[in-house]
């Protein structure tokens, strides 16, 4: 199983996550061979066979524990989210990008109330005047609207309600060169 | 898309990951009552309507030391916005491109994509080349480089699914 190298790799992903940036070197030319083909080459295409973890084995020249075991630290360290699907955006359910301008003291309260909402899956603080911005997603546009409701009326703060209106990328995963 | 009772309860069950298990496929058929051959079928069918645009390994950039993660916006003419959209979401290191609708006076721009890379100044640079490769060059836009991640995770499509990795996780205390 690899090393734990950084304290901060052990943390899994909670509601009430705040993380500050990583300021370390670069993580990917320290991984693993086999870590790097299972970031890189596994992103979409995961075999739809009944022992789709052994078939990737195969695959790459390693068993299936070595693969499992691999998969689990890398989750561990929080380097992977998830093993599964990754939805088209407007297919399944409905969501919004959303932005509100928060003064600074209050951006933790304002996020640790957004964070709060089990429909919101993203949120990040970014550069601008509108420097708070999350995802909601729900299995209505009425849910999502109340959400967005409720935060507008907890918070008094002004907030852009930005749904997608079309995507332009096929999203084939990350190239871990970028 | 409608989605009958059993595909909703599937997708609620593999939003937050499958099993990092041996037979993934057979423990979602077990807490669903059905087949392992007719979970794979329904991926399978999901997969082939996009509603899955992709099933695998989702990465967390930060963690792999992208740690900059810069959201680009822009103020495109409406009638030029699906051309240059196109355009944006073929280069390799864009990882979203969508439009939006503008929210006037306090917001002018329609088209939004993500730009990752290890530090702001390599992301920087790639988005001149972006502009210069693309002639983007007179289009306003702003770069909102992130700060503070409070939250990350998959979406949660079906309100009220746990997911079989959290159920796991909580039946393991």
């Amino acid at each position: 199983m690899p090393q734990t190298n950084n304290k901060s790799q052990g943390l899994p992903p909670s509601s009430v996550e705040v993380k500050r940036l990583v300021t370390d070197t670069d993580r990917v030319s320290q991984l693993s061979e086999l870590e790097k083909r299972l970031l890189n080459d596994y992103q979409r295409g995961f075999p739809l066979s009944p022992t789709p973890y052994a078939e990737i084995a195969r695959e790459l020249g390693a068993s299936e524990s070595e693969v499992l075991a691999c998969l689990h630290a890398l989750q561990e360290r929080g380097m992977v989210g998830r093993v599964g699907p990754v939805f088209a955006p407007g297919r399944a359910g409905a969501s919004t990008l959303a932005a509100i301008a928060v003064p600074a003291e209050r951006l933790p309260s304002v996020a640790r109330l957004i964070n709060g909402y089990d429909e919101v899956n993203h949120n990040y603080e970014r550069e601008h005047e509108f420097n708070l911005w999350f995802v909601v997603t729900a299995g209505s546009r009425g849910r999502v609207g109340e959400v967005l409701d409720e935060i507008r009326a907890a918070t008094g703060l002004q907030l852009l309600d930005l749904p997608m209106e079309a995507h332009y990328h096929i999203d084939l995963g990350f190239p871990l060169w970028c | 898309m409608v989605l009958d009772a059993t595909g909703r309860a599937l997708i609620a069950l593999i939003q937050d990951g499958l099993p990092l298990a041996p037979r993934p496929y057979a423990a979602i058929a077990m807490a669903l009552g059905i087949g392992e051959r007719e979970v794979i079928a329904r991926l399978a069918e999901l997969l082939d309507q996009r509603l899955i645009k992709r099933l695998g390994v989702v990465v967390r950039h930060r963690e792999l030391g992208y740690r900059a993660n810069a959201m680009v916006v822009w103020d495109v003419p409406d009638d030029s916005v699906d051309e240059i959209g196109r355009r944006l979401g073929e280069f390799d290191c864009v990882t979203l491109c969508y439009r939006r609708p503008r929210r006037l006076p306090l917001w002018p721009y329609n088209l939004f994509c993500m730009i990752h890379g290890k530090d702001r100044e390599r992301v920087q640079a790639r988005l001149d080349e972006i502009i210069r490769a693309a002639g983007l060059e007179g289009i306003p836009y702003q770069v909102l480089f992130s700060k503070r991640r409070f939250k990350q995770r998959g979406a949660r499509y079906v309100d009220g699914g746990a997911g079989v990795q959290a159920q796991r996780k909580t039946a393991n205390g």
